[in-house]
């Protein structure tokens, strides 16, 4: 008993100092991700599903999201020592979720400066207890106030940034996947970092506003960009072929959803039917789907 | 084998509290809230009188929809005189306490709650003849009182007041009518507030609603932070000629999430539907 005790602490220690790597992958010059796999965020992964990564400029990096656990932003900040020597000058969090900002803390410093939406700040502030909770309930990891990390610079519409020859143009969208999202352009490579106003194979989950998000979409739909990289599933090359699944997803919800409150049916009536066409072309769908269809419904019934 | 029936042993005794915690427990009704809210009181558990329905396990905690459906008429001789409702696991247990009258017509009552925990929901309803049945139903859900406040919160305070009736277009002069009201406030908990940016953890939500046709009352309510944001309840009334539905509400802003003591009057609104059957 004694000499399994020590082993268990041995193993806890070992894994507290050696992190590895995070596994990374090059999308465009200086442009790195690492791609989340589609799963529930559980005591398993430590809610480590999201893509996250990093540009290089020419003095220094920016990270843009930091992953699901504090293991994970240092096994991130790893990679990014392995590949480039300049230092890590911002960290970006593209809105509140905990696959996207949970491994902050490996990046704080004096030299590093978080950015974020105006509101993320305050998204953070009022869910933040209750995410702590969750982490140690669901993700089996423990966090403190500490590990919930407010942006240096809010932004409340664009701002860009210089990381050497290399400007990112930060976005701060209104209300669609939550009420704090913004993207990054990457000028140099025509690259946009969607985050999670893009999912692909991993099903949209709506934690903001669906007429919101559904504009967003219809403004992003008219751009160019070479590269799209969503919050949740693989690079794309194809915009804005690439963002048809979702946007008729939503736009399935809506009409649907807009009809039957039009008929005077029942919350538990579309949770029963609505959106069920779209089941067999996403992963997490019955995961996702039914709380989807409850916040669009008690959105769209405000409506008029 | 005998090292397999160790095993066994060991992944028992490690489940053993796990199975505890999720089983049905009713300590706190037994415990604290019956005596609490129906000291001296004999109550007959019973699915006769009314029943609940909800989902067993919830998509969102904090948009839990439950419909308490009562298996008899509202006549004069013998209604249902309150329903009072509760989700014995919450932080603050008491979802509200909904009064009707025989120009109900049918007390049925369909609202949205949040679920802190696995646990019971419960209602209990007094007759007029002061005989108490309850029954209840187990629900899977966890964190829907700390659960974020409603995704936008922004439009959200806007919106706060804003009052809608619906109602189907065939209404019977003289049958119970199937109403829906909508009522548009965040129904914050204060425990969605954390100490990270020092926000204050103070509760603002509605307390009361009443509901009257012509003047009379159709459904009075008392209510709590249970009740999930933009409340919303579907309910019958006998609309026996033209007339005015009116529904007003007051809010509240408690210090703490879990006590009434420290609690501030808020501001009222009301609504009025013309019914025409």
């Amino acid at each position: 008993m004694r000499f399994l005790f020590l082993l268990c602490t041995l193993l806890i220690i070992q894994n507290a100092h050696a992190v590895k790597a995070l596994s990374i992958t090059k999308v465009a010059q200086g442009v790195y991700v690492h791609f989340g796999k589609h799963e529930m965020p559980n005591k398993i992964n430590h809610g480590a599903i999201a893509n996250i990564g990093f540009i290089i400029g020419g003095s220094c990096v920016a990270v843009i999201d930091t992953g699901g656990n504090p293991e994970q932003g240092f096994a991130l900040k790893k990679a990014i020592v392995k590949i480039t020597d300049k230092p890590v000058c911002y960290v970006i969090n593209t809105h509140v979720h905990p696959d996207h900002i949970y491994g902050n803390i490996a990046f704080k410093s004096d030299k590093v400066k978080f950015i974020g939406h105006n509101k993320l700040a305050r998204a953070m502030s009022t869910r933040g207890q209750y995410y702590i909770d969750k982490a140690a309930d669901q993700l089996n990891i423990k966090l403190t106030e500490k590990n919930i990390i407010p942006p240096d610079i809010p932004v409340k519409k664009k701002l860009t940034i210089d990381l050497g020859g290399r400007k990112l143009t930060i976005n701060a969208h209104p209300t669609a996947h939550t009420d704090n999202d913004i993207t990054v352009f990457d000028r140099k490579t025509q690259t946009l970092w969607m985050s999670d106003l893009l999912f692909l194979e991993h099903l949209p989950v709506i934690d903001g506003s669906l007429l919101g998000w559904l504009t967003e979409l219809n403004k992003l739909e008219k751009k160019t960009y070479k590269i799209v990289i969503p919050g949740h599933g693989p690079v794309v090359t194809d915009w804005p072929k690439s963002l048809k699944l979702e946007k008729k997803y939503l736009q399935i919800l809506l009409t649907e959803i807009r009809e039957m409150i039009k008929q005077g049916k029942f919350l538990e009536e579309a949770i029963k039917k609505v959106g069920y066409s779209e089941r067999k072309k996403w992963k997490l769908f019955d995961q996702f789907h039914k709380k989807n269809v409850t916040a669009a419904f008690a959105e769209l019934e405000w409506e008029d | 084998m005998k090292k397999k029936f160790l095993k066994v042993g060991f992944i028992t005794l490690i489940m053993l509290p796990l199975l505890a915690m999720a089983a049905k427990d009713e300590t706190n009704w037994n415990n604290v809230l019956k005596s609490q809210y129906f000291s001296g009181i004999i109550i007959e558990e019973s699915d006769n009188v009314i029943e609940i329905e909800a989902p067993y396990r919830a998509e969102d905690p904090a948009l839990v929809p439950v419909k308490i459906r009562s298996k008899i008429k509202q006549t004069k001789d013998r209604y249902i005189k309150k329903l009072t409702v509760f989700v014995d696991k919450n932080p603050f247990p008491f979802v509200g306490e909904f009064e009707f009258t025989p120009e109900t017509g049918r007390a049925d009552l369909a609202m949205r709650v949040r679920v802190n925990s696995y646990s019971y929901i419960r209602a209990v309803a007094e007759m007029n003849d002061g005989k108490f049945y309850m029954t209840k139903k187990f629900v899977k859900a966890s964190g829907g009182c700390s659960a974020p406040i409603g995704a936008d919160l922004d439009t959200a305070m806007k919106r706060l007041g804003k009052m809608k009736f619906k109602m189907d277009k065939g209404i019977k002069e003289g049958e119970p009518a199937l109403t829906q009201l909508l009522i548009s406030h965040p129904n914050i908990t204060g425990m969605q507030m954390d100490q990270v940016t020092r926000f204050i953890r103070k509760s603002h939500f509605v307390d009361k609603v009443k509901v009257t046709f012509d003047g009379k009352p159709v459904l009075t309510a008392k209510i709590d932070i249970a009740i999930s944001a933009d409340p919303n309840f579907r309910f019958y009334f006998v609309p026996n000629k033209k007339g005015e539905l009116k529904a007003e509400f007051s809010d509240t802003s408690c210090e703490s999430p879990t006590r009434r003591d420290m609690c501030t009057s808020g501001k009222s609104y009301s609504t009025s539907y013309i019914v025409n059957p």
